[in-house]
């Protein structure tokens, strides 16, 4: 039956991150928060950022969706910590390749766990879902930047 | 009853594929419908044989086009309940329809402080375009409420109707709750304190008899490509008197008298209105598709629709955890029909059903303030026409509790 193939895109991984959500939470000190909204469902998803020495020292999102949409956060705040804001912008550049489905042969290591949601591509009315944390995080790091 | 219905599926040859190795159940007809044979064939015929320009030939081809230009015109008029066809303009669908209406009847007959009245079910183009009306003309926006049962709060309408009002505009159908508005009444309510009455038939002429006179309409807006033609052709019916008070919006070629090099007189309606090359072919399609609703008949299509979802309502009704947005009751609906499977995203739902090859929208359906108003970020929506069966139905029923097992049991 051809539900079996909706494995390919929700994974064990995905599943798990989407149940039990890494960084959903409110930072008490965050430099840069960023609200971004997916136009074709309405969720809202908002990033919070600390920032400093050029590097992100803390990750953190609120916000409800869809299991794409919160697994990528869970995944994404997951990665970039310890990422400088350059690390983190070409790692946004990458994700949004791989999703596309361009060959990002560099994936696991550049995204780590995050690379899984490589199966999106096979998805395309998905792939607004998994890019949402992605997006903001890569805007509030440019908004930092324009901020200093 | 259902087995005639059964025959016209036939005629969608859309319809006869597999999606995802299942057979397609088309359920998003709310968003677009498909489009019977005689519609893509109307279509192939005219440019393989009479494509031309219209109004402005002497040739045999250019006859051709311009007769069948205007004999839809006509046909129009007669599915509206209306025998006048120069009350017809063609649009590229409902949304431009209400933009003409807001920008050039709008904006020449508002006084800051009058006020335009919504409701709370309205899609997003029987809302931007007044809310930029307002902007540029001070007058304010204000909307019915709905009772508990998602239907229009007609207590509130008596309250938010006055004096002040200009324009009432609202959705016959919405394409949201199932619901149908009792336009006539509120048509009569507004007139009474001297305001015109938009209608929003987009989610209505498909699937239903509409009498443009009876509902007490002064505009009403449609969209060939839910009732089975081409995108990009749509209608608005406006009275003649209130078509000649307005100003044109597109300036060019056909819509003009006589040019001179610093003025120029405009045709009389509809013509003034169709500036520069219209969409011909979609024209020709939109015919072909009136004829095949016709030829169905309005009447049948609203009693198989309802047919479908008094027997589909129990049934989403028994699977724990779905909500049904709208009337309870299923006499009181159309076939759409939007829910929500609790813990599990209406996304997440949409890409299951696909997978069974069950297609249905979600999202917010471009009713933002409705799904506010509802509480909820996005629903999941099954919308049904003239060529949907009870074996849809089934289907989706199926393929929710497939995707109920998958999110919240983990198990396949």
């Amino acid at each position: 039956m051809a539900l079996s193939s909706l494995n390919n895109l929700y994974r064990q991984v995905i599943m798990d991150h989407a149940k039990h959500p890494h960084n959903n939470r409110q930072l008490a000190d965050a430099d840069e928060e960023l609200e971004l909204r997916n136009p074709t469902c309405g969720d809202v998803l908002t990033i919070q950022l600390k920032i400093a020495g050029g590097k992100i020292q803390d990750a953190a999102y609120t916000g409800s969706g869809c299991t794409i949409s919160q697994s990528s956060a869970s995944m994404m705040t997951d990665q970039i910590k310890g990422k400088t804001t350059a690390e983190v912008e070409k790692m946004v550049l990458a994700f949004s390749d791989m999703v596309t489905g361009k060959d990002v042969p560099d994936r696991a290591q550049l995204l780590g766990d995050a690379s899984i949601l490589q199966s999106v591509s096979q998805f395309p009315a998905r792939i607004k879902c998994a890019t949402l944390a992605w997006k903001a995080a890569y805007q509030a790091i440019e908004e930092s930047e324009k901020n200093e | 009853m259902d087995k005639m219905m059964n025959e016209y599926r036939a005629d969608f040859p859309i319809l006869k594929q597999k999606v995802n190795d299942e057979q397609l159940v088309y359920l998003d007809n709310a968003a677009t419908t498909q489009k019977p044979q005689a519609v893509i064939a109307a279509i192939k015929h005219y440019y393989e044989s009479d494509n031309a320009n219209v109004h402005r030939g002497v040739h045999t081809l250019a006859e051709r086009a311009t007769e069948q230009y205007e004999a839809v015109r006509s046909k129009a008029a007669r599915l509206l309940g209306v025998d006048d066809p120069h009350e017809i303009v063609y649009t590229k669908g409902t949304t431009e329809a209400l933009n003409w209406v807001a920008a050039s009847y709008g904006s020449t007959h508002l006084q800051p402080g009058d006020e335009i009245v919504l409701s709370y079910m309205e899609h997003h183009s029987n809302i931007v375009p007044w809310q930029n009306l307002a902007a540029k003309t001070g007058a304010k926006l204000k909307y019915i409420g709905l009772t508990e049962n998602g239907q229009l709060d007609m207590v509130e309408a008596q309250k938010v109707i006055t004096d002040k009002t200009a324009i009432v505009s609202l959705c016959q159908a919405s394409n949201v709750l199932g619901v149908v508005n009792p336009i006539q009444e509120i048509a009569a309510l507004a007139h009474h304190h001297g305001a015109i009455m938009v209608v929003d038939g987009a989610q209505a002429v498909p699937h239903m008899k509409v009498d443009v006179r009876e509902l007490g309409a002064d505009f009403y807006a449609l969209s060939g490509h839910k009732m089975m033609g081409p995108t990009g052709i749509g209608v608005l019916w406006g009275k003649k008197e209130l078509l000649a008070q307005m100003p044109p919006l597109e300036f060019g070629g056909e819509m003009i008298n006589n040019v001179g090099l610093y003025q120029t007189d405009f045709k009389e309606p509809p013509y003034k209105f169709e500036g520069g090359t219209q969409n011909i072919a979609g024209v020709v399609g939109l015919g072909a598709a009136i004829d095949y609703l016709n030829s169905v008949g309005p009447d049948k299509i609203a009693e198989h629709e309802h047919h479908l979802v008094a027997d589909l309502f129990p049934k989403l009704q028994a699977i724990p955890g779905i909500t049904i947005y709208g009337p309870q009751d299923p006499k009181l609906r159309t076939g759409v029909l939007s829910f929500n499977l609790a813990g599990v995203h209406p996304h997440d739902l949409a890409s299951a059903l696909d997978m069974d090859g069950v297609a249905v929208r979600a999202g917010h359906h471009c009713a933002q303030p409705l799904m506010e108003y509802l509480g909820v970020s996005a629903t999941a929506r099954a919308s049904f026409y003239l060529y949907n069966t009870k074996e849809d139905t089934d289907a989706l029923v199926n393929a929710i509790l497939d995707a109920k097992e998958f999110f919240l049991n983990g198990s396949f």
